[in-house]
This record gives C-alpha cells, sequence and structure tokens, in this order.
C-alpha cells in the first residue's frame, strides 16, 4: 500500500479539478418557464425545514463525481468485481477480507485510544492479537468465532467524537459520498494501516494488497449507482450517510 | 446502506367484526391460523418473524437482466439510467411451467417480496420472471407508454408488452408447459387487468391468476394511506423530525444487535421502539409518501406535464433536484389523480366525471370477469390496512370460495408465513378443474 495514500490525493484533486471545469456556463431557468402546478411558494410553510437537507454547497461537483463513480463501476469496478468472484473461490475471499478487516480492527484501536474508550480499545486490540496470531495472520477471524465484540471507529468519528461537525457533503472519487470530516479522516487511518503493512508485509505482499484491497472492499458494498428505486437518489444517499455518519459519531 | 433501507410497504383501515361476514370464502379459522402479529399496523410493518417464515432455499439463480422496450425513446437526461427495463428471472434446466410475478407500489423486480416469492416458486419448479411496479422509476422511465401511471387498463397493457417482450427473449432458452401470474397489492391488482386483457390476446393463455392482498379501489386505498402520514406527531410539518426519530432508533438498535437484517430485525426493532398504532400508520404513510414522491416527480418529466417541475424546463443528471423532493414530499397520491392523472387524460373520457374515472379504476368495474373466470384466486386478510371498512366483503362475494381471507396478516405482512407461501405455492401447483 505505500504509494496509495498520494495517488489517491492526486487523482482526487485532477478529477475535482475536471469537474469543476466542465460546469456549462449557461443552465436554463426555472423562472423562464412558466410556473407548475404545485411550487415550492405555494406548498411550503414560510418557516419549513428542509425534510432531506444535508450542507452541500459543492453539489455540481458531486453530483458529476456521483456519475463519474456511477461509470467507473460500470467499466471496471464491477466488472474485476464479477471476475475476482468467479476466479477466487468463496473461502479465499472471506480470508481477504478477515484480512483487511484485521486492519480496520487496528484503526479501531488506535482511534479507540483517541475517543478513551477503554473497552472499545480492549476489545480490538483482543482481535487484533487473537486474529493476527491463531487467525494466521488475519486471514482466519477466529475473534469472532470466540464471540469478541466488533466495534468500528475511524479517525471521522475520532473527529466528531471530539465536536467536528461534518462540514459539506462530498462524493469522494472511487470511494463514493462521505463528508469532509469523514473524507480527511480517513487518510490518517491510511496513513496508519501503510506504515504497519510496510513494516511486515514484503513489497510484492504490499502491492497485492494495494490491488486487493478495492476489489474486496467493493465485492462487500452491495450499494449500486443509480438503482435505488428513486428518482431522488441522490438527495437519498446524502441524507442517509449523513444520517449514519452522525449516528456513529455519537456512540 | 441496506441497514436504512425502510420497510416495503403501504396501507390502511378495517376490522375483525367483517371476518364472521365471510361466508363462502375459504375463511381461515383464528384458532387454526399461527401467523403471531395479531396488530395489523404492526404485521404490515414487521413482516413475519423468524421461526414463523417459509424454508426456502437460501440462494436461487436469480438474475437481472434488462431490456429495451421503446428503442426510440429519447429518455429525459435526468433519468439516463432508466432507458431500459430492468427485470430478473430464475430459470428451470428442464421443462416446466412459467409464473410472471408484479411486485407492489413502488417496489422494484428483485425487492424482497418478489425476491422471496421467487423462491418459493422456483423451489417449487417453476421458471420464475419478476419484474418492477408500473410505479417504480425504472418501469416508468422504460415501460409506460404514456409515463403516467395510475389506470388499471394502460398499466396492463404496459405490463402485458413488457411480459411478451420478456418472453420473446427467454423464449429459445427454455421449455415452458403453462404461462402463469400472480402479485402482491397493487401488483396483484395489476394481474386482475393482465389476466383479463390475455383474453382478448392470447399470448399467455394464463393457466392461474392468483391475487395478493390487492387494493379494491385503487382510489381508496390511495386515500387511506396519503391520510396515515397525517398521523405524525405535530402533523405533517414535523415530518422530518419523525423520520429522524424514527432512523435514529433504528440504526441504534441496529448497533446494539448482533444480528441485524431481515424480517426478524425489523421485529426486534419494532419491539424495543414499542411503537403504538399511530406511529406506526405514521411510519406506513411516510413509507408510501417517499414512494409516490418519487413516482410523481417521474411522471411529470417523462410526460413533461408541468405538475411540479416547470413544462419545458429541462433537467439533466447533475440538475438540483432538492426543491422538487420537497414539493412532492408535501403532495398526496390522491393531489396527482386530480390535478395530473384526470386531467390528463380527460379527453379520451369525454363522458365521465372526474369521479366516475377514478372510482372506475377499480376491481369493481370487472367484477363480472372476475366472478365468472375460475382461473382466478384470492389471498386476502381480513385486518388489511389498505381497504376501507367493509372492502374486504367484495372478495367473497366475487371469488366465492376462491378467495381465501386470513384472520390477519395486515398488508402483505403474513405473506412470507409459512402457511400462507404453501397455499401460495399449491394455488398453482394442485391441478384442479379451471
Amino acid at each position: 500500500m505505500a504509494h496509495f495514500l498520494p495517488r489517491v490525493t492526486a487523482l482526487l484533486l485532477v478529477l475535482a479539478l475536471g469537474a469543476c471545469s466542465s460546469v456549462p456556463s449557461q443552465q436554463p431557468q426555472a423562472s423562464d418557464y412558466p410556473e407548475p402546478i404545485f411550487t415550492a411558494k405555494r406548498l411550503l410553510p414560510p418557516e419549513h425545514a428542509n425534510v432531506t437537507a444535508v450542507y452541500d454547497p459543492w453539489e455540481s461537483m458531486n453530483k458529476r463525481i456521483y456519475n463519474f463513480n456511477y461509470h467507473f463501476d460500470q467499466a471496471i469496478f464491477l466488472p474485476v468485481v464479477r471476475g475476482y468472484k468467479a476466479v477466487v473461490p468463496s473461502f479465499a475471499r472471506t480470508g481477504v477480507t478477515n484480512f483487511f478487516n484485521n486492519f480496520r480492527d487496528l484503526v479501531t484501536m488506535f482511534n479507540s485510544v483517541l475517543q478513551l474508550q477503554p473497552t472499545k480499545f480492549v476489545q480490538s486490540t483482543g482481535r487484533v492479537v487473537v486474529n493476527s496470531t491463531i487467525g494466521l495472520l488475519g486471514f482466519v477471524d477466529v475473534a469472532t468465532k470466540l464471540e469478541i465484540p466488533r466495534p468500528m471507529e475511524n479517525f471521522g468519528q475520532t473527529l466528531g467524537y471530539w465536536g467536528v461537525g461534518q462540514g459539506p457533503f462530498v462524493v469522494i472519487p472511487f470511494l463514493g459520498p462521505s463528508n469532509l470530516r469523514d473524507g480527511l479522516g480517513f487518510l490518517p487511518d491510511l496513513y496508519l494501516q501503510n506504515v504497519v503493512a510496510n513494516e511486515f508485509m514484503s513489497n510484492s505482499a504490499s502491492t497485492a494488497s494495494l490491488i486487493l484491497y478495492p476489489i474486496d472492499s467493493r465485492a462487500n458494498t452491495p450499494f449500486l449507482y443509480y438503482q435505488n428505486g428513486s428518482a431522488f437518489e441522490y438527495q437519498m444517499v446524502r441524507w442517509m450517510y449523513s444520517t449514519k455518519s452522525k449516528l456513529d459519531a455519537e456512540e | 446502506m441496506t441497514r436504512l433501507k425502510s420497510t416495503q410497504v403501504l396501507l390502511a383501515g378495517l376490522c375483525a367484526l367483517l371476518f364472521a361476514s365471510l361466508a363462502g370464502a375459504s375463511a381461515v379459522n383464528v384458532e387454526n391460523y399461527g401467523y403471531p402479529i395479531t396488530d395489523r399496523f404492526a404485521a404490515t410493518v414487521v413482516g413475519t418473524p423468524e421461526g414463523y417464515e417459509a424454508q426456502l432455499p437460501e440462494h436461487i439463480p436469480l438474475k437481472e437482466r434488462r431490456i429495451v422496450i421503446f428503442p426510440e425513446r429519447v429518455t429525459p437526461d435526468v433519468f439516463f439510467y432508466g432507458h431500459e427495463l430492468l427485470y430478473s428471472v430464475a430459470l428451470q434446466d428442464d421443462e416446466a411451467p412459467l409464473i410472471f410475478l408484479i411486485a407492489g407500489t413502488g417496489a422494484s423486480h428483485n425487492g424482497t417480496k418478489n425476491y422471496d416469492m421467487a423462491r418459493a416458486f422456483y423451489q417449487a419448479g417453476f421458471h420464475v420472471i419478476a419484474i418492477s411496479s408500473p410505479t417504480y422509476n425504472n418501469f416508468v422511465t422504460a415501460a409506460s407508454k404514456t409515463g403516467v401511471v395510475g389506470d388499471a387498463e394502460r398499466d396492463a397493457e404496459d405490463i402485458y408488452r413488457v411480459f411478451e417482450m420478456i418472453w420473446a427473449e427467454v423464449k429459445d432458452d427454455i421449455e415452458v408447459t403453462e404461462f402463469n401470474v400472480t402479485g402482491y397489492s397493487l401488483g396483484g391488482f395489476n394481474a386482475a387487468y393482465v389476466s383479463k386483457l390475455d383474453e382478448e390476446r392470447q399470448s399467455f393463455d394464463f393457466e392461474r391468476v392468483l391475487l395478493i392482498n390487492p387494493p379494491v379501489s385503487i382510489y381508496n386505498s390511495m386515500s387511506l394511506l396519503d391520510r396515515m402520514i397525517q398521523n405524525i406527531p405535530g402533523g405533517v410539518d414535523n415530518f422530518d423530525a419523525f423520520v429522524n426519530k424514527l432512523i435514529h432508533a433504528y440504526t441504534t438498535t441496529y448497533k446494539e444487535s448482533a444480528d441485524a437484517g431481515g424480517d426478524d430485525f425489523l421485529y426486534k426493532v419494532y419491539k424495543a421502539l414499542d411503537l403504538k398504532d399511530e406511529e406506526l400508520a405514521a411510519l406506513i404513510g411516510t413509507s408510501f409518501r417517499i414512494s409516490s414522491a418519487s413516482l410523481v416527480f417521474t411522471s411529470d418529466v417523462v410526460a413533461n406535464y408541468g405538475y411540479i417541475k416547470p413544462k419545458g424546463l429541462p433537467l439533466n443528471r447533475y440538475s438540483d433536484l432538492t426543491i422538487y423532493n420537497e414539493v412532492a414530499l408535501r403532495l398526496g397520491f390522491t393531489d396527482y389523480y386530480h390535478e395530473f392523472f384526470f386531467p390528463y387524460y380527460r379527453a379520451d373520457y369525454p363522458d365521465m366525471t372526474r369521479d366516475e374515472f377514478i372510482s372506475a379504476i377499480s376491481l369493481t368495474s370487472i367484477a363480472d370477469y372476475l366472478r365468472t373466470t375460475k382461473k382466478i384466486t384470492v389471498m386476502h386478510n381480513a385486518d388489511d390496512v389498505i381497504l376501507e371498512p367493509g372492502e374486504i366483503n367484495f372478495f367473497p362475494e366475487v371469488f366465492g370460495d376462491r378467495a381465501t381471507i386470513y384472520p390477519y396478516g395486515g398488508h402483505c405482512g403474513n405473506m412470507n408465513y409459512r402457511d400462507n407461501v404453501a397455499h401460495m405455492v399449491a394455488t398453482f401447483t394442485q391441478r384442479g378443474t379451471r
């Protein structure tokens, strides 16, 4: 995973800039057209709170990245995941998921310290110790069989725990919906995993995991762009992500 | 994302008293019926708890497929992903009967209920072809001729066209002995009209047709559902606060639950929250409102009517839809019928008043056909929340012993209960006189 971080950052910037520059300057305005039968003015009380309101000042760019992610999913990501599922047997895929989950438990361990949460720290440490040893470097999830609970904490949640707000909603290229806090919080978590991986893994193993990590993550995420069945999918996804992020941070 | 997937739900009002009057129908005895949730709203929301479900295979080879129904159609860019209709199939290797499944209001071809039904029928040896409800966003954009759905006959035409085109695609791959059709909720209602259309068209000559928890009158049921949202504490202006509270409770329970997912999880949430009937009704109304907001906006864009979006205003995939979502969430389905649907079709029915036109969209309009057509059967619940008081009597009166009425189950809550699944499958596998 050695070069993952700078590459992701660079791609993010390139895509964000590309998306900005492609915004058409002449958008048709609703005010140039006849009023519809039901308007906001007619229906919404003056002081109403938007039901699905989420702070999203970069919506135009976000929607472009959302659309880019859809095309990337269709053209590359999902076909690769299908190939992965066809070639790699189920037990091996579970092993790979367990291996990366062990790194995620490490992230939880670290963030439990930052949040001063001893129970979660003990649980996640127990998991990492058990799975890294008897669990054959994390490929077997012995800890779950021993019924050690699996708390999930990341740096975004740590920031939230200490009162940092979510900031604007962002859609991250390749990764999907997030917000500024969680998106930036992802970087120290990635860095931590990077450091540990470099310490314990050979170059070739590190490269293999760099390739497998996104494939495994996608294979375990059921979400499909533009397929939730609602005409207002973007609004729904934005609101659900924001709600979930808020609840996660409150834990 | 999946954890927040709301319960697919609909519906409102009705009583056990009626149950006594169901002479003639195969009324299932209260004492003999083991479905555990006797509260109609809770049953509707919660479904069938673990331990009461039918034994079904964990996985079946249900595959998603795509088909273009209107190649010439220019799909509005805001729904650029909706040009092809998505559907799913699970096909047997050998010669077998085929069954079409039609999903309920706002539900997709592979939603939970369709998936459970597909598992049951595939296990019983059927080729299964499942489609979304005509009210589902993808169906409206890809397969509705006008985009303005809700007319029983037009929706049946759309569905029939889809069935014929899908059949043309799969017929070389499979051996079929006979065709059947079923659907739940609005899909059950659709199935009745599709069956009637099939009598003229004869493309399939359906062997059996099963209607599961259909409405009698679309307008009555939609009105009931619209009114349920008024149960939100503090009224519709507190919509956001109410939804946030529910999501919060839902997510909290999710985190505390070791095994999250499935109907049993909802049952735990229900137990943990101790929701009152009004709150459950508000939840059902909210779920319905979210579906109908999506439908109404989709229809408005596809038909370019000027209902909530200015007529002629082009929207693309990047357009901000927030304001349309806000407005659509404030409108009931009945508003759609009066201000959009009826004016849109008015010219086609010059002799009918608004009320006549709207009330014609009902099973009552085709009661003669239903009464004499022995291949059509019904499964319903005496306490279904989408029926007006007394409406349940329509089924025993018209279908006689072809209607099986369960004492409870709310709206589709008992569909996965083992006795119901057994009866559902037996409807198609037991050869009787037709």
